[in-house]
């Protein structure tokens, strides 16, 4: 109940001000809005759909239906932005896509060194870490102290490739399909497919009586 | 690169306590990244121009020397916005804080509970 006990100056009721970031935000809004161009239920729409509707759960679909229909992926690797949008994915930062396959003998990881490009419809908005400078730099001059810290060990001789995305091509990792998972539904293969591994910083998860063979 | 000593700078923040998901650490940056998004379906500045912006933005803070971890991304879109909004002519800086000034007087001027109305930060503008 007593949220403000310390004292003010001023000794009426009132509401403590948010921070001068927010108040800006708030100032931008109104001000955005006064002029037409800015509609506050749009603004709710994007925010609901960014936060609830889409995710890495897309692109995991994505992966998944690549692994099960040999010609879907031909598809995708071909023509990475009309095969996700066949699936209804589709959006900002969607509309120049490439993905990239993981083999026995290449392994991709994606970064944007200038501006955390990232390919929103099939994996949401990047996490924290994408977004970093240290990730930024890193990613490029030590890829595979990188995914050595994400728990990713390669061996020496696979070649990595990162791919710096622009504006202009944003790219999605497609993780190679763990073994023991012939007679697996695609829904149950897309459970194999975090975020991390179509970054490229992680491999698909294994089943859990996988064994590799 | 030497091997051994690490400096602090090397390491990667939030690397495991990051779940799947959006990430907006509080509200304002997801009304922030809204009203890009829209701005930029009206045409007010194309998406490319808009990372092309964004990314200069970074560099010059990394240039300077301020934080750039990831946590700080929707201040860099904040300062962006901000600068391309002046120079298109459409909100300029000197609006957007006094503005600012008068929504922080709204919320002085609202008992706590109620809703604020900005129309209650109007004593700030004589």
């Amino acid at each position: 109940m007593a949220d403000h006990d310390h004292s003010h100056e001023h000794d009426h009721d009132h509401t403590e001000p948010p921070g001068d970031l927010e108040l800006k935000v708030k100032a931008l809004e109104s001000l955005l809005v006064e002029k037409g161009l800015v509609d506050p239920a749009a603004l709710d729409v994007l925010i609901e759909t960014y936060e609830h509707k889409v995710g890495p759960r897309n692109g995991a679909q994505v992966v998944a239906r690549a692994w099960a229909q040999p010609q879907f992926k031909e598809w995708l690797l071909r023509d990475g932005a009309a095969a996700i949008a066949s699936l209804g994915f589709t959006g900002r930062q969607g509309e120049h896509l490439r993905v990239v396959e993981n083999t026995t003998t290449v392994h991709n990881l994606v970064v944007c060194t200038l501006c955390s490009c990232y390919p929103w419809p099939v994996l949401g908005l990047p996490p924290v870490w994408y977004k970093s400078a240290p990730y930024r730099s890193r990613a490029v001059s030590d890829p595979r102290g990188v995914l050595a810290e994400f728990g990713t060990a390669l061996d020496p001789d696979i070649e990595i490739r990162v791919w710096d995305s622009t504006s202009e091509m944003r790219y999605l990792v497609l993780p190679q399909r763990p073994q023991g998972t012939q007679d697996w539904t695609e829904v149950q293969l897309a459970a194999l497919v975090s975020r991390n591994a179509m970054i490229g910083v992680e491999k698909a998860q294994q089943p859990e009586d996988g064994t590799a063979a | 690169m030497k091997p051994g000593k690490t400096s602090h700078i090397d390491k990667l923040p939030g690397l495991v306590s990051d779940g799947d998901g959006p990430v907006f650490a509080q509200p304002w940056e997801a009304q922030l990244f809204a009203m890009v998004l829209e701005l930029a379906r009206q045409g007010v500045f194309s998406w490319a121009e808009w990372t092309e912006r964004l990314g200069v933005e970074i560099a010059a803070v990394r240039d300077r020397g301020e934080a750039d971890s990831g946590t700080t991304y929707y201040r860099h879109w904040l300062v962006t916005l901000e600068q391309l909004l002046s120079e298109k002519g459409v909100v300029q800086h000197s609006d957007v804080q006094s503005r600012a000034t008068q929504w922080r007087e709204a919320y002085l001027n609202t008992p706590h509970g109620q809703p604020i109305d900005l129309s209650a930060g109007d004593s700030s503008q004589a």
